[in-house]
This record gives C-alpha cells, structure tokens and sequence, in this order.
C-alpha cells in the first residue's frame, strides 16, 4: 500500500486528493493516514466565507486567494455546495469563479458535496480542512453552501468567518434569523456597486455599534465593503482578516477556539465510531431485523431496546 | 461501513467560444444521474482541465467542444492526464465533432465522442459501464 500520509507531507496533490476521497466516503483506510497526519496539523489559519447564494462567495474567494498568493501565503480552498436529496448527485460549480487558481502550484481547490449533511458544510469538511493543513498550506478558506441562514457550523472549523451579504438579495437586518448576525468576525457587503448597498452598509454598521454597547465583547466585527467582481476592498478584507487573526492569538482566545473544537470533535469520533460498530454488529447476522420485528409488534418499546443494546455493548 | 461511491466528473469547455449552455447542460444530466459534477465553465486550457482532475481526484473528464478545438484539445488532455499518472481517468467527449476525426481521437485515448443527437441516457450508462474502479 502507498504511503499517503508521507506522500500528503512531501507535497503530492494527487496523495492528497486522494485522502480526502477517502474520507468523503468514510473509507476506513484514512484512519491511518489521518492519525499520522495529525501531529502535523495546527498550523494553517482557518477563513469561512458565508453567505446567500449569489452573494458573491466564490468571486471574493477568488480574489482573497489572489490576495493572500500576493503575500507569498499558500491557499487551499474548500467549496461546498449542496447534493440532491433526490438524486444524490451535485452540479459543484465554485470552481468557475477560481479558474485561475487552478494552475497555481500554491494554491489546492477542492469541491465538495454535502451528501445530506446539513448546516452548510460536508460532513467531511473538518478532515479535509487537517489534510490541507498538513499538506502545507498556511490558509484554509472555505465557502459554504449558502442555501439559507442556518449555516452556523462554519464558526466552529474557521477562526475567522466572514459574513457575505448583498444589497437586493432580502439580505436586510429585518429579515435574519435570530443567531445569523452573531456568527460574523467579519461583515462584508458584497456588490457595493449596486444600489442599496450605501444603506445595507449603513443599516449592519448601526446594528453592530449597538450590540457592541449592549453586550461586552472584546471583539467588534467590522463592517468591509467589497466589489469583488472589480477587486475592490478585497485587500481592506484581507487586512481585517488579519486583525482578527491578531485579535485572536494576543487574547488566547485562538487557543480556546482551537481547544474547544479538539473537544468536540474527539466527542464527535467516539460517536461516530461506537455508533458504526453498534450497527455494523447488529445489521451483521440480522439482530436487527428481529428487534425491528418486535417493536413493529409492539412486543417492546424502541427505548427498551436502546437501553438493552447499549448495556450489553458497554458490559463487553 | 463506507458511504456508496459516488462517481465524480468534471465537466469541462475548453477552446475559446462563448457557449456553454450544452455543458452546462450536460453537467445537470450527469447530477440527475447521481454524479458529482465538477462544472469548470468556459475556456479551460488542457492544463487546468487536468489540474483540476488531479485535484478531484476525478473518475471522469467530460470534454464538450464546439469550436473545432477537438483534435488539439482532447489528446492533449488525455496526454497531461498521462504525464501526472492519472491514466486510470476516463476521458470521453461530445460536441460537434466531424466522424472522420473519431477514429484519431480515439487512438489518441479518448474513451468515446458522443454526438450531439447522442441520448443521454446512453453517455450515463457509458460512463457507469467504463469509470474505474477506485482503491
Ligand atoms: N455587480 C456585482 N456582481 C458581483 C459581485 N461579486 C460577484 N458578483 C456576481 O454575482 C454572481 C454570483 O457570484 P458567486 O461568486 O458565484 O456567488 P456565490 O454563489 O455566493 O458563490 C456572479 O455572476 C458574479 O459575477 C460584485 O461585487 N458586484
Ligand atoms: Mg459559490
């Protein structure tokens, strides 16, 4: 067997590319891979680019790597849109905006789909985001699907989330959903060419003035205009980033962010992990079946049955 | 136990006219059939067509052309796949492509040119029928 994870630390795309197939599907061969991987990750800064659909996400992903390549940083770049529920395919069309990029030996771009996974990212997303780390890129962006408003998980993988909205898209404080407002570092008002972006700007402006004397918060979200088609503010943006970035590591608070994410994310595999093997037993000689048969009979409760399997696991 | 494999594409336009509405078309059949669609949008170069494969990790390169950029672009393509070790990848094409011009692009690697009266359904099980099997 090649050796994926010396060939991802050597700088191979192709191992790379790989792996992060292999986790896409849930491939156990990348446990290895990844676990060697791991001693090597830690040292890539994490950017999430969200917004509404149309919002200008990939162009201002496009330009920000630009920006970021101009400062002698390499970029991967993860771009998530969203999978059928019906056919389980995906048109992932981030790329069209980045065709550049693409023969930038700095610079990784990889597509992915959610394949069911809700909130915005693939289920994968966090893992791939190691493997570009490890393979050596010193920035990680990720743009999110952008189907809706519920799109939270981003602030737990990015250190720095940039929050894309547009004037003319019902992007207006009114219409948000509660929590929406919150998980912005960064506000950026995308298509500033376009009319009602003076007020847009205006309106989010006042709204972060307020929370920042309502709540104590030692960190104010700036408000960036952009026209990303044009190039315009995108080096404002990569500044704010930057300050941000500082904001964090001087406070500890990038420590924190970093330490609660092991946290979750060792929760999240010990889950993930006991839950595969639970089933994989069960479904293996049709235990399953028959404990389906029974409740279908109202012989017993689903809740009997939990409580049963899960004691008989944890006693082995 | 591992998701099902899904089959990844990407669909690509090199050459230098404006149109994209047949591969942009062609990137939704494939969706409807259960693919993930890498679409790259117009004037790719074989170079990045290729790039962005390897960065994929891609099972298949659908080459659209309608400029007569074919018999340039589609072996060059297969060639670059070539040279970064890719040759496992399938690489057919579609688009106004002269028959007699089949045979050489075919002998040059191209998988299968479809023309543009071609079903769809017949590229799907094309591809389903040729894509490699991944390790
Ligand atoms: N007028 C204007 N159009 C823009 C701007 N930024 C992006 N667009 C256009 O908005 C459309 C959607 O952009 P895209 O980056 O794909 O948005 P995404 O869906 O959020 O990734 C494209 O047609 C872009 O050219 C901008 O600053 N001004
Ligand atoms: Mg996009």
């Amino acid at each position: 067997m090649q050796d994926y994870a010396q060939q991802v630390l050597e700088g191979s795309p192709r191992a790379a590319a790989r792996l992060i197939s292999w986790l896409e599907d849930e491939d156990e061969r990348a446990l290895d891979v990844m676990e060697r991987l791991y001693p090597h990750t830690g040292r890539a800064y994490i950017v999430g680019i969200t917004g509404s659909p149309g919002a200008g996400k990939s162009t201002l992903t496009d330009k920000l790597t630009f920006a970021l390549r101009r400062q002698g940083l390499t970029v991967g770049i993860i771009a998530v849109d969203p999978s059928s529920p019906f056919t389980g395919g995906a048109v992932l069309g981030d790329r069209v905006r980045m065709s550049r990029l693409s023969t930038d030996p700095g610079v990784f771009i990889r597509s992915m789909a959610t394949r069911g996974f809700l909130g915005g990212l693939a289920k994968a997303t966090g893992e791939v985001v190691k493997v570009l780390d490890a393979f050596g890129k010193d920035v990680i962006v990720i743009e999110t699907v952008g189907v809706g408003q519920d799109e939270v998980d981003i602030i737990r993988l990015a250190d720095t989330t940039c929050l894309v909205l547009v004037p003319g898209l019902g992007d207006t404080i009114q219409s948000m959903k509660a929590g929406v407002m919150e998980i912005a570092d960064i506000f950026v008002i995308n298509k500033a060419d376009r009319p009602g972006a003076d007020q847009l700007y205006a309106e989010v402006t006042t709204r972060v003035e307020q929370d920042a004397h309502l709540k104590e918060r030692a960190w104010t979200p700036p408000v960036v205009r952009t026209v990303a088609v044009e190039d315009q503010g995108v080096d404002r943006l990569l500044e704010a980033v930057h300050d941000h970035r500082r904001f964090l590591e001087d406070s500890g608070a990038l420590e924190d962010k970093r330490r609660r994410r092991a946290r979750e994310e060792t929760l999240q595999m010990i889950h993930g992990e006991l839950f595969r093997r639970i089933r994989d037993r069960l479904t293996a000689d049709g235990e399953l079946e028959a404990l389906v048969d029974e409740i279908a009979a109202k012989r017993r409760s689903p809740y009997r049955v939990m409580r049963e399997v899960i004691g008989r696991w944890l006693k082995e | 136990m591992a998701q099902e494999r899904k089959i990844k594409i990407i669909v690509a336009k090199p050459g230098l006219d404006g149109h994209d509405r047949g591969a942009k078309l062609l990137a939704r059949i494939f969706a409807e059939a259960g693919m993930e669609v890498v679409y790259t949008g117009l004037r790719q170069t074989p170079e990045m067509i290729v790039e962005t494969a390897l960065q994929e990790d891609a099972d298949v390169v659908g080459l659209s052309s309608l400029s007569g950029v074919h018999m340039y672009f589609f072996p060059r393509v297969v060639q670059l796949l070539r040279e970064k070790g890719l040759d496992d990848v399938l690489v057919v094409g579609g688009g106004i492509i002269p028959s007699e011009d089949i045979p050489e692009l075919k002998k040059a690697g191209v998988a299968e040119i479809f023309g543009p009266g071609t079903p769809t359904a017949k590229i799907v099980e094309f591809i389903k029928q040729n894509v490699r099997r991944r390790d």
